[in-house]
């Protein structure tokens, strides 16, 4: 038990999952601004637009994370020399973001479509009927009601990303939580099952509230009909 | 198809204000809509009646292009409906429309649902766009509801909501897609009286109903669809004591046998 208890004196666990929080609470503001833009593209009267919202869901969706991320890193930046800051460290950290962002927009637009669906297809009409084209109708009376409706299936987006926050390891971000694991279990082999179970807790911990938020936040915020 | 040109801007009373000719829509195998010739004149109030699956909500929904037609020309206040886009939503804020299902927005309160139009599509003032709102919900008597959301209203009040809506647009017509089909027994009279009011004041108005005493009080002209036609037109009196086609005898008798 003493073992164990050293090993916090030695490695910076909560700093390390703080990187992953932060990757977490990053990628999510852009792939909620990304998805949604991309479910605005895909309920659009524009026949290109809803062919280009559908063809980036069904590319990314169906792409593995790890490939994204280790894109973002040798592939951007190794490859086609794109970096985002001269800071080293930073460029790395951002590449992952990029990635989980791009990856995580796909299934926020397929949750924001699904909340779409909860909205009666008479609120779009009667946006329509009183003289509001597609984007003011979209985002004074469908996106409103369809996010109130989406907040269960955008919830479970945010659980799978803040679990998928541990690919950022592949794409060279070495502070993150499953890298420091990697490390540890590499040092302490004798210790190598409590430090397994200290990193799945600490993400256990973390989604837990998630999920009950948005339960809560779903029943409380349902638009009633 | 429609190189003519366009009667002058001028609102004259010259031209109807609402016309439909040779209008045909198809869905699928189904001909909904055939040859459909209607012209409502400016202050005219319009009953159209006939057994479902007659094409009558499809005729009113094509007037402000919720339903797109095959072909035929529709024209408002002299103007062709426009296929899309901006000019099709200037059009739609001169239409009004109300809905069987009423459609309020169901997140907004009653007060927000009346304002939005005017607010947002006319650029209105907050503190005017209120009390215009206000005063028309006063009109059809749910001003003490402004703060509720529509699931708070029944089903009476959320349409007299949604017709002080329409009119909050100052529309120049108003469509009425079978406005009381979707009501309580109890409810459908406050909502026709709220229709009669309204007729009696001027509006041009075309009502897609099965309320015969409403076509009896409050109508010019009776239009009566069956299959997609207009088969026959007429003042309320002559169509309800002397129908002329077969088909509206037999409407007739189905509905006036109890």
């Amino acid at each position: 038990m003493d073992n164990f208890l050293t090993l916090f004196e030695t490695y910076n666990v909560p700093a390390a999952f703080w990187v992953n929080i932060q990757l977490t609470f990053w990628a999510a503001v852009w792939s909620l601004v990304l998805g949604t833009l991309l479910a605005l593209m895909r309920i659009s009267p524009i026949p290109s637009l809803q062919w280009l919202g559908a063809a980036y869901v069904n590319i990314f969706r169906n792409t593995p994370l790890t490939i994204i991320i280790a894109f973002g890193v040798l592939g951007l930046f190794g490859q086609l020399q794109v970096s985002l800051t001269d800071d080293f460290n930073l460029n790395f950290f951002r590449l992952a973001i990029l990635g989980l962002t791009i990856y995580h927009a796909a299934f926020v637009c397929e949750a924001i479509r699904s909340g779409v669906n909860t909205v009666p297809l008479g609120q779009a009409e009667a946006a329509r009927a009183i003289g509001l084209s597609f984007l003011p109708a979209a985002r004074l009376i469908i996106l409103p009601q369809a996010f109130r409706g989406a907040i269960a299936p955008l919830g479970n987006v945010l659980i799978a990303l803040i679990k998928n926050s541990t690919v950022a390891a592949a794409g060279s971000v070495a502070a993150e939580a499953s890298s420091l694991m990697k490390t540890m279990i590499e040092f302490r082999g004798d210790l190598v099952i409590p430090i397994f179970f200290t990193f799945a807790i600490g993400f256990v911990i973390l989604v837990i509230p998630v999920g009950l938020l948005t339960t809560w936040a779903s029943r409380r915020l349902a638009v009633a009909r | 198809m429609t190189s003519e040109p366009q009667p002058s801007t001028s609102a004259s009373s010259a031209h109807p204000l609402v016309s439909l000719k040779k209008v045909n829509k198809h869905y699928g195998p189904l001909h909904v809509l055939k040859d459909i010739d209607l012209e409502v004149a400016r202050g005219e109030v319009v009953v159209v009646i006939g057994p479902s699956g007659s094409g009558k909500s499809t005729l009113c929904r094509a007037i402000n292009r919720l339903e797109t037609i095959d072909d035929g020309e529709i024209r408002v206040d002299g103007k062709v409906l426009p296929a899309e886009g901006k000019a099709l939503a200037r059009l739609r804020a001169d239409v009004g429309m109300v809905f069987q299902s009423f459609n309020l927005f169901a997140h907004k309160s009653i007060l927000e649902n009346v304002t939005l139009g005017p607010v947002k599509v006319k650029g209105m003032k907050g503190g005017e766009a209120k009390e215009l709102a206000l005063s028309l919900l006063k009109r059809v008597g749910v001003d003490n509801q402004a703060d509720k959301l529509p699931a708070q209203l029944s089903g009476g009040q959320q349409q007299r909501v949604a017709i002080a809506r329409a009119l909050a647009m100052k529309p120049k017509v108003m469509l009425f897609d079978e406005p009381t089909s979707a009501l309580d027994p109890e409810m459908i009279n406050e909502v026709l009286d709220a229709m009669v009011a309204l007729a009696k004041e001027g509006m041009t108005m075309i009502v897609v109903t099965h309320e015969m005493g409403f076509a009896r009080k409050a109508a010019d002209r009776v239009v009566f669809m069956a299959d997609g036609q207009i088969v026959e037109q007429a003042t309320p009196e002559e169509f309800f004591t002397n129908p002329r086609s077969e088909r509206a005898k037999d409407f007739l008798g189905k509905i006036l046998a109890h």
